[in-house]
């Protein structure tokens, strides 16, 4: 037996996961950090603790854009577009494009490398949770964290079961907004 | 928090994916945008008071047909921007055959005009309002164009910015033909271009603003 190539593992899953298949997604996801990690480690090889702050940024980021990969578009190309773009996002809030180990306009192959050997994010995603307005933080809490469903949470917060998927909906895109808000920050204290 | 709870927290529930591709999205805001310079047109300016007879005047379709391909073509090419990993594509191509074709009939024409009858070819009645008349009718094709872009992924912030502006651009120009009176080439090359760039360099300047995520 042999096992196939990383693209045509990810790229399945990932379909399956757009599908709606959740356990493809969630192997999608892990799969994907394992890449994620390598590719950024090499790169912020000056700030070992960013590393992981941006692998979950990546992740983040690609979970509310999913609906922009059509699948007929080469995986790598999409994932490398959007880890470059976060990236450079960082980098510009540093003020270090210069200190960059491997010009980013390369194509790299990015799925060639893998590691789950992570290291604990800094960012308090769970306190930035908290912060969200009810409407948000709610339905995230009970679908996404403990696992309900969206009827089950629509039943116990009162709130429609449309309105508990548009508040998982802004409330991801928020925490999304609001890690590269919190990065800025840091870079120009 | 551990990336594998992130993980989790994503996947959890996370359901099939139903929301439309970029083109589709882009189309309808662009629709509604074009209710908006239609409205402007219509209420602000009022159709040319020679219609319908303007229909049998092959300038008047140049002054609709290039409008519109620019605005066709870089609407391919913001949906392709607005997709990570996406090149902008052959697009471009198109717009640059609708300003050459203007810009070789205009010439004919310039040319053949006898010098007397130059001035009013090119200044025609209406060249002072013409190319912001242009850039106004453009505003509600530009925010529903960036508004969907915002919902997609651009990483060309300033690039995506621009291939909106020349959609919202040609439109804009597309919709003031409507009521714009002069009949002649060399206006359209020099006045309705400008027109359409005023959007452009907007929306160039707007992007790394408004499309950032």
């Amino acid at each position: 037996m042999s096992t196939p190539d990383p693209e045509t593992e990810l790229h399945r899953l990932l379909l399956a996961g757009l599908g709606g298949d959740e356990a493809a997604y969630r192997r999608f996801l892990q799969l994907l950090a394992g890449h994620l990690r390598a590719y950024l480690r090499r790169r912020l090889f000056g700030w070992p603790d960013d590393v992981e702050d941006l692998v979950q940024e990546c992740l983040l980021a690609m979970h509310n854009k999913r609906h922009t990969y059509q699948p007929d578009q080469p995986l790598t190309a999409w994932v490398h577009a959007i880890a470059r773009y976060k990236l450079i996002d960082l980098l510009r809030a540093r003020g270090a494009r210069e200190a960059l180990h491997d010009p980013l306009d390369e194509e790299m192959p990015l799925f060639a490398a893998s590691t789950h050997d992570a290291h604990d994010a800094q960012r308090d995603l769970m306190g930035m949770l908290q912060s969200l307005p009810d409407k948000q933080r709610r339905p995230i809490e009970c679908v996404k964290i403990e696992g309900l469903s969206v009827a089950e949470t629509a039943q116990l917060t009162g709130l429609s079961e449309s309105a508990v998927k548009v508040g998982i909906h802004r409330g991801l895109k928020v925490l999304a907004a609001r890690f590269g808000a919190a990065r800025r920050l840091e870079g120009h204290a | 928090m551990k990336t594998d709870d992130l993980i989790a927290l994503l996947a959890t529930h996370a359901g099939a994916e139903r929301r439309p591709a970029t083109g589709a999205a882009l189309a309808r805001a662009v629709c509604l945008g074009l209710l908006g310079a239609l409205a402007i047109v219509l209420a602000g300016y009022g159709l040319n008071h020679q219609f319908p007879r303007v229909l049998g005047m092959p300038l008047f379709w140049m002054k609709l047909g290039m409008p519109m391909l620019v605005a066709l073509c870089a609407g391919v090419m913001a949906a392709r921007l607005a997709r990570p990993g996406v090149p902008a594509g052959r697009a471009g191509w198109g717009i640059a055959l609708a300003l050459v074709v203007v810009w070789g009939v205009a010439a004919g024409q310039w040319l053949a005009a006898p010098p007397s009858a130059r001035a009013e070819l090119l200044w025609g009645q209406t060249w002072r309002s013409c190319a912001f008349s242009i850039g106004l009718i453009a505003l509600p094709v530009l925010v529903a164009a960036l508004g969907a872009l915002r919902e997609m992924a651009p990483t060309r912030l300033r690039l995506a910015g621009a291939a909106a502006g020349a959609l919202a651009g040609g439109a804009g120009a597309a919709v003031y033909a409507l009521h714009c009176p002069e009949l002649s080439a060399p206006f359209i090359a020099v006045w309705y271009m400008l027109g359409m760039a005023l959007p452009v360099a907007l929306g160039a300047w707007l992007g790394p603003r408004v499309l950032r995520w």
